[in-house]
């Protein structure tokens, strides 16, 4: 059961693992200790002032020195929560946080499936050796991948637990989503937003190559799209 | 503990007269706080379109040289409902001198002109739906009979409560002294006629 | 029951004359212009829905424990719900969302603002009732169509609403996507129905606390749950017609062929989301503020203590209505909206902790140098501090919006939104409803079995709540029918056996404060006056109040709060009592002056 009540995060196999998991932890901790202090005060005094005949309850209104600290101590530290946080979000989320070099992809989701686009051996996206593939997602390891994600028909959600990236797919949006592996192996991807009666099965499998492998992988397609 | 200190005098304190409350009527209270609810209501809407027709201005192309709508007609109308403001403050006045005549004929009045609009909105979406202008029509159809078509539900809905109060004028229920009922349709009747001047410009001339 | 031994020995008032109520029944139960009737029609209403919401929770439960396994009495139900027992994809969709929609709508919101509202505020602020009776009457007879018309989705073709409890745009816009047509349109019509049952009974309630208050009674000597009512009800004025006209705009789109959140004809899919959150999150704050501020009632009460910082209590209820406007976002960080937002947003949310953090510390004060009784009331008061602070904090992990990339969608969402809505909103609920129960019904609810219900649902709730933590931070998507799709969450099914187990119990557990409640109302102990010793005007009328409330309009003389008073020998000194200890004691003036 240990394993099941852990407050520990799976591990992951992104560079994003860095960014966020660190903040979780921290939040963790400020809330783990409100939480507790505020449990334990409450607790000891429900035992400390329990009714006892004869005694009467002391007669105070409050005090203003009281409210001031812990108004002010949770302020500030919620800020700090703030401020530690926007970083990680705006290298994640931010428009300008796409690595240049990255491979870029598209992703079109639909009901209930995952098509990806390839750039095919050139590298780039709308050229004629571009080729797509249904349910499987290839990319290489320690590089960035951005993929262009829309939808054709409800909103869907791309979520990569291991690579802790999140984004929704919106039809008539074209939203742009990175993310660097640095493991080689394959992952689950799932969809996160309520898109129908197969929402719960629209799955697919990520699986990160090294460089050489996925090069040779995209041959291979390329080849075979060639073929048809 | 000054804040102790003030909290334990408070309990010393002799009652305080009734509770001053607004120093208005409950239902005139009631009417303003109602249309806070409608203010929301229509921003919603008007937000709505807003954000669509930056979103897609070519929805909105050749508008409005091109535009289905009949501009002229539509100006005409507004004007009626700004008049029928006016006669709708004249009533009021009549109400607090007291006068009944002119009571029952500017209320009478008001609530013919309110018909009056309504009855050229239906004209106009007629000739609209005829020349194939219809709420599917694009996100314009779509944002134009919405907006204007919940502002002429609001005109309506006025109309029958003015009708309800100018009934109760003829029979002479309103006095110099309590006539709550003219103040109260009275400030629905203005925020209605307000919301249409802001509708007709930012959806028929903007 | 000590209290209720002593319960009007200490101070007792003249009703007046004998009060007879000649109306016939149907105006007096059914078509009641009654604030307190009225009330109680809420009540049934709501906790009948709240027993439905319960019940489909149990449906989903059972597929998510037990996915493939045929749901115990499954087979009775038609083949579009179930295939030889077991549940479809179709039923499970539906279920999420018509648990969601009842529990949130027709459950928690008529039980805080359609229940308390209508019977705490003339009561506590004594008035003779609402300002205006015969809307207040309208308001609840325009709740009921609107609860059957979401029923009825269940039995139309296509079955009921099925794109979640936030009915996202397109999904919830073209049947074609989900099959669901009649059920999606009712889902629009029942809460645009509902919202103008919430908009008449919003604006009277602000009006008639504004102008019905009795002598003596000014702001600052109103009860903390008054003033939550207040805000409460500004709230729902100024949200619920933003949530009526998005609905229009869906039922638009099904119906007449606009294209409002339809990309293919230049329609937005985002602007339904910022529609429904900009409502939706004041939306959740309508959720908890009369918990909050009907809990601060109860822990003064049961402390026998002023309650602590009444100013800063006040403040911090007017700053919740004020900042719950400008957080909305934190629902969309991944919806594609401009990220920019995405960080002013995450600011705004983590400020909005700090009111409630005011609050959290000022209970705590309250309690602290008390002298406390452990009535029923009381338990699921400190229960309901205890468990809100858990839902809070976990709401500070989704604040945080890089980490939110993580557990957005995930059932870290869910164990937050139960732990802040049963933990909090209804746990403040069985608080109240037990409460005010001898002044609605003239009875006590049986004590013990009070007692029983509160430690059973406060161990079997977080039996089912808790691990959800777990299964959210290891990534375990929310409204999926079947989890074992995924080969990472296969190895957490223990944790979801065990959830759903654990709900069962709960469930169970709740029939007893079923029993409880409706064998109390026949066979209760009858109740005095003032059975918790407590301040407000309410507990100087008979249990249950005649119609019409006060014989004579009583003045006020002081804050709802002094308990343990050195003015008084015994340890709470009700709000309309003159100074004891006659010299140069106030004295009432005469009804209206
Ligand atoms: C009663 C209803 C209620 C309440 C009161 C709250 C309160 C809060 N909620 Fe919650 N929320 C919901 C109901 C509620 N929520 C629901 C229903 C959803 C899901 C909707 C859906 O998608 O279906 C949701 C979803 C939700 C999200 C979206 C998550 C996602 O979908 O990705 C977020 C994100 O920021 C959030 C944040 C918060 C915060 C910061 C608070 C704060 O107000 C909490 C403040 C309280 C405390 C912080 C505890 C007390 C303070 C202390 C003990 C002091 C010490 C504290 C610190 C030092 C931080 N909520
Ligand atoms: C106040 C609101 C509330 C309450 C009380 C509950 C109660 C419960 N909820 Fe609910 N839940 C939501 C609000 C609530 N929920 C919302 C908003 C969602 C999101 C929906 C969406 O995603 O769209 C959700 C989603 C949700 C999910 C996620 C589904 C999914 O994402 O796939 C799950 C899964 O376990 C769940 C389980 C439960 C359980 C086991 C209970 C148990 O606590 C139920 C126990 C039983 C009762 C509480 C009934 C007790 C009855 C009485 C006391 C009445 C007495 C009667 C008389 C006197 C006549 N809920
Ligand atoms: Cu696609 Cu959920
Ligand atoms: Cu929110």
């Amino acid at each position: 059961m240990d394993k099941f009540l852990s407050w520990m995060l799976p591990p992951g196999a992104s560079t994003f693992v860095g960014d966020i998991d660190w903040i979780y932890y921290l939040i963790l901790a400020v809330t783990g200790v409100a939480f507790v202090l505020v449990e334990v005060a409450l607790v000891v005094f429900l035992i400390r002032y329990r009714k006892r005949p004869g005694r009467k309850a002391t007669y105070i209104h409050g005090s203003n020195r009281a409210e001031v600290i812990w108004t002010s101590v949770t302020a500030v530290v919620v800020v700090i929560i703030g401020l530690l946080s926007a970083p990680a979000w705006n290298k994640i989320k931010g428009r300008e946080g796409v690595p240049p070099n990255a491979m870029p992809i598209g992703i079109e989701a639909k009901q209930f499936e995952w098509n990806v686009t390839y750039p095919g051996p050139d590298g780039k996206l709308g050229t004629k050796d571009d080729f797509t593939i249904r349910g499987q997602l290839h990319v290489p390891v320690d590089r960035p991948t951005v993929a262009m994600l829309t939808s054709q028909d409800a909103i869907h959600s791309f979520f990569v637990p291991s690579f802790r990236i999140k984004q929704d797919a919106v039809p008539g949006m074209h939203i742009r989503v990175w993310f660097q592996p640095t493991k080689v192996g394959e992952y689950e991807l799932g969809c996160a937003e309520l898109c129908g009666l197969g929402h719960y099965r629209m799955r697919a499998i990520v699986t990160v190559h090294t460089q050489a492998d996925y090069d040779r992988w995209v041959a291979e397609q390329g080849h075979s799209v060639a073929q048809r | 503990m000054a804040h102790a200190a003030a909290m334990h005098e408070d309990v010393m304190l002799p009652p305080s007269s009734r509770a001053a409350g607004a120093g208005v009527y409950n239902e005139k209270l009631g009417m303003w706080i109602f249309l806070g609810s409608e203010v929301m209501f229509f921003t919603a809407l008007i937000g709505t379109y807003v954000i669509l027709r930056f979103a897609h201005p070519d929805a909105w192309v050749g508008h409005p040289r091109t535009t289905p709508l009949n501009i002229p007609v539509t100006a005409v109308n507004t004007f009626l409902l700004i008049c029928s403001s006016v006669t709708m403050v004249k009533a009021f006045a009549a109400a607090q001198d007291g006068i009944q005549r002119s009571l029952r004929l500017w209320l009478l009045a008001t609530a013919m002109i309110g018909a009056t609009f309504v009855g050229v909105q239906v004209y106009e979406y007629t000739h609209l739906i005829e020349k194939g202008f219809v709420p599917s029509e694009g996100l314009f159809g779509s944002t134009f009979y919405t907006m204007t078509g919940f502002h002429g539900f609001h005109v309506t809905i006025g109309v029958i409560c003015m009708t309800y109060v100018t009934i109760k004028a003829f029979r002479g229920k309103y006095s110099q002294t309590d006539h709550r009922g003219v103040e109260v349709i009275g400030l629905y009747w203005h925020f209605v006629d307000l919301v249409w001047i802001i509708l007709f410009t930012i959806v028929y001339l903007i | 029951m000590a209290t209720t031994a002593t319960g009007t020995s200490a101070y007792t008032y003249d009703h007046g004359p004998a009060h007879v109520d000649d109306r016939p029944f149907i105006r007096k139960y059914i078509f009641s212009t009654d604030h307190k009737i009225i009330g109680i029609q809420f009540l049934l209403m709501s906790l009948t829905f709240l027993l439905l919401g319960g019940t489909l929770a149990m449906v989903m439960r059972w597929q998510l424990g037990f996915p493939g396994k045929p749901l115990p009495g499954g087979t009775l139900l038609p083949e579009t719900y179930t295939n030889n027992g077991v549940v479809l994809p179709e039923f499970y969709n539906s279920a999420v969302t018509m648990h969601g929609t009842f529990m949130v709508f027709f459950a928690i919101m008529p039980l805080l603002v359609g229940v308390f509202g209508n019977y705490l505020i003339p009561l506590k602020i004594g008035a003779p009732d609402m300002a205006f009776p015969r809307i207040n009457m309208a308001s609840f007879w325009t709740a009921v169509p609107a609860g059957l018309l979401m029923l009825a989705g269940f039995f139309v073709e296509g079955g009921s609403a099925a794109a979640g409890w936030t009915s996202y745009a397109p999904l919830s816009a073209r049947s074609d996507l989900t099959g669901v047509h009649l059920g999606q349109i009712f889902w629009c019509l029942s809460l645009i129905i509902l919202g103008l049952s919430s908009i008449m009974g919003s604006f009277n309630y602000i009006t008639t606390v504004i102008n019905m208050r009795a002598p003596g009674m000014n702001w600052f000597r109103l009860p903390l749950s008054i003033w939550a009512l207040f805000v409460t009800a500004c709230l729902v004025l100024l949200a619920i017609p933003v949530l009526s006209g998005a609905a229009i705009l869906l039922l638009f789109d099904q119906t007449i062929g606009t294209h409002f959140f339809d990309p293919q004809a230049g329609g937005q899919p985002l602007l339904w989301q910022h529609l429904f959150w900009f409502f939706g999150h004041p939306e959740v704050y309508i959720l908890i503020l009369p918990a909050m501020g009907m809990a601060s009632d109860i822990i003064a009460n049961g402390a026998r203590k002023p309650i602590f910082g009444y100013t800063s209590m006040v403040l911090a209820i007017i700053a919740i209505g004020f900042l719950g406007w400008g957080v909305w976002g934190h629902h969309m960080f991944q919806s594609g909206m401009n990220p920019t937002l995405g960080t002013t947003f995450m600011i705004s949310t983590l400020l909005i902790s700090v009111p409630s953090a005011i609050k959290t510390f000022n209970w705590l004060g309250t309690i602290w140098q008390g002298n406390i009784t452990f009535h029923v009331p009381m338990l699921h008061a400190l229960a309901f501090v205890s468990m809100f602070v858990i839902g809070g904090l976990s709401g500070v992990f989704m604040a945080a919006s890089p980490f939110d990339i993580y557990i957005h969608d995930t059932y870290f969402i869910v164990a937050h939104l139960h732990y802040v809505l049963f933990g909090g909103s209804l746990f403040a609920i069985f608080a109240a409803v037990t409460y005010w129960y001898p002044k609605m019904f003239g009875r006590m609810m049986s004590p013990f079995w009070g007692r029983v219900h509160f430690w059973l649902t406060l161990v079997f709730y977080n039996c089912t709540f808790f691990p959800m933590h777990q299964l959210g931070l290891h990534g375990h998507m929310r409204r999926i029918y079947d989890p074992t799709q995924y080969a990472f969450l296969r190895e957490m099914q223990p944790v979801n056996q065990f959830i759903s187990i654990s709900a069962f119990c709960l469930f169970a557990t709740q029939l007893i404060f079923a029993a409880n409640f409706i064998g109390s109302w026949f066979k209760g102990e009858k109740a005095p006056d003032n059975p918790w010793l407590d301040n407000g005007l309410e507990w100087t009328l008979p249990s249950p109040p005649p119609h019409g409330n006060f014989a004579t309009v009583p003045t006020v003389y002081r804050g709802p709060y002094e308990y343990s008073s050195p003015h008084s020998d015994l340890d709470y000194l009700p709000q309309n009592v003159p100074m004891p200890g006659g010299a140069g004691a106030p004295h009432p003036q005469p009804a209206g002056d």
